[in-house]
């Protein structure tokens, strides 16, 4: 009797700490899981028809490091509630606070072009017109926020999350030899030699891991959410969560094309579904939903970084708990950004790859600064307090920021150049 | 009775700018002083981050002169 007690006593508290989980989590699975946008679905699909199995090592390596970027900013919003754009222009004074602010707009918003990019060359493989999907994916974003209500936008988003993980039956419809990818995809090594060709897909992998609208997103949705400082180890794992959701995600998506199109050049997810459509209907079909859901997803964090990084440096109410009415400039922003982002893909002949190649760029003016900041943050003692980091966070984080930062440039380096490597 | 007109059209034009850029002028005195402690790590840390923004513009100016102006 004493036994069942304390079994139903266990369980009780499993079930207690599940709950508050639930509760809690959302921000860190949200911005992981949005990572893997439309430019991140694209690159996994050209790594694995590249290099096969090869680099599946490599995305796993990446987990961690996104999950130590991310999990500082989940205790620098706990501590301070204030987002990242407010904090450095607190912090740092107002140049690196302009500086950051408009960098992050700028990037934010060629972000978004490619997002929708992304998605009406998903919907167009289902012959819908690209208007029609503006229209759609402009109508269901101020969907989700007209009930003035953060909760609510959280579980919509989580919903599409959930969405993201077609590319999991869809590895499961092409049948891989399992011996095949644990042979070549998770022993580390470099396919074919260290070459410029490979080096170029290690950064362009790097490169979708870590942007700097992920950092300004998760702190200031932390700040949103009203997480404490007694939340953090609950932030921490809705974080770690997302990471290994993210790093699912990348797995099953490479060894999806790896499997069925190895050897063939693809430059982009869409190329990618519609040569699989030819192959197999559903696989085609599933293939395009993650393609279009990877680039929901981004622009709907993309859209409310930028919003939610404005309203704290003018002081506009800038919460989702707030109604239209309450918020007036914040939505106002929000559908700027989606509307004129959107608009861009529907001109006639506009420069769209361009537009694709200059995100790389602009983004790696920001994304040192918003990562040196934020280890700057963390260190500062009378702002983070027991939360500061500590000495093995320090070096962890001042490696893999270091990586970042000298890999990020040198992709862009390379998207400038496109010869240097080759 | 006084007749009032408005005003001319340069200083509706400055008052516009003036009420607009108010709010900018309120952000940069808000945040005048950094508010983290200037320690040496610091220091070389936003040294290390202008010297990165000059290389990384020097680096966009060079593509564009050779693209744009040379091709």
């Amino acid at each position: 009797m004493n036994a069942l007690s304390r079994l139903f006593y266990k369980y009780r508290r499993f079930a207690k700490m599940i709950k508050l989980f639930l509760m809690i989590s959302g921000p860190g699975i949200i911005v992981m899981v949005a990572d893997n946008d439309a430019g991140g679905i694209t690159t996994y699909t050209a790594t694995g028809a590249a290099y096969g199995y090869g680099l599946l090592w490599f995305l796993v390596l990446l987990g961690p490091v996104a999950y130590f970027i991310q999990e500082m900013t989940v205790r620098l919003g706990a501590v301070t509630k204030r987002g990242h754009a407010e904090a450095i222009f607190d912090a740092f004074g107002p140049f690196w606070g302009w500086f950051s602010l408009l960098d992050l707009v700028l990037t934010d918003w060629l972000t978004l072009v490619t997002e929708f990019i992304g998605m009406t060359a998903a919907l167009s493989i289902f012959h819908i017109q690209p208007w029609i999907t503006v229209l759609i994916v402009c109508t269901v974003m101020g969907i989700m926020i007209l009930r003035g209500r953060y909760w609510t936008w959280e579980k919509i988003a989580i919903f599409f999350c959930a969405l993201n993980l077609v590319y999991v039956p869809a590895a499961f419809i092409v049948h891989p030899s399992i011996s095949d990818i644990i042979n070549q995809g998770f022993i580390p090594h470099f396919p074919g030699g260290f070459t410029g060709q490979l080096f170029f897909f290690l950064m362009a992998n790097i490169g979708t891991t870590i942007a700097p609208w992920m950092v300004f997103f998760q702190q200031s949705s932390v700040v949103d959410k009203g997480l404490q400082e007694k939340d953090i180890p609950w932030g921490k794992l809705d974080t770690a969560v997302g990471s290994l959701f993210t790093i699912l995600i990348a797995v099953f998506c490479v060894v999806v094309t790896a499997t069925l199109l190895k050897g063939v050049q693809i430059e982009s997810a869409a190329q990618a579904a519609t040569i699989l459509m030819g192959q197999s209907r559903y696989l085609g079909t599933l293939l395009a939903i993650g393609l279009f859901n990877a680039g929901f997803l981004g622009a709907i964090c993309i859209s409310l970084a930028s919003s939610w990084a404005f309203g704290e440096v003018f002081g506009w109410a800038h919460s989702l708990n707030h109604k239209i009415r309450e918020a007036p400039w914040f939505y106002a922003f929000y559908f700027f950004m989606i509307i004129t982002a959107g608009c861009v893909v529907l001109i006639p002949g506009a420069p769209l790859v361009q537009i694709t190649l200059f995100v790389q760029v602009i983004a790696t003016t920001l994304l040192p600064a918003a990562l040196v900041f934020l280890i700057l943050l963390l260190n500062d003692e009378t702002l983070m307090g027991k939360f500061k980091n500590t000495l093995f966070q320090n070096i962890v984080n001042v490696v893999i920021v270091g990586a970042i930062i000298v890999l990020s440039t040198l992709y862009s380096i390379s998207a400038l150049f496109p010869n240097l490597f080759v | 009775m006084e007749a009032s007109f408005p005003p001319p059209s340069g200083n509706r034009m400055s008052e516009f700018l003036r009420t607009r850029f108010s709010k900018f002028r309120e952000i940069n005195e808000k945040y005048r002083t950094p508010r983290i402690k200037t320690t040496k790590a610091v220091s070389i840390a936003l040294l290390m981050l202008r010297l990165y923004l000059f290389l990384l513009i020097g680096i966009l100016f060079f593509k564009f002169i050779t693209t744009i102006l040379m091709p």
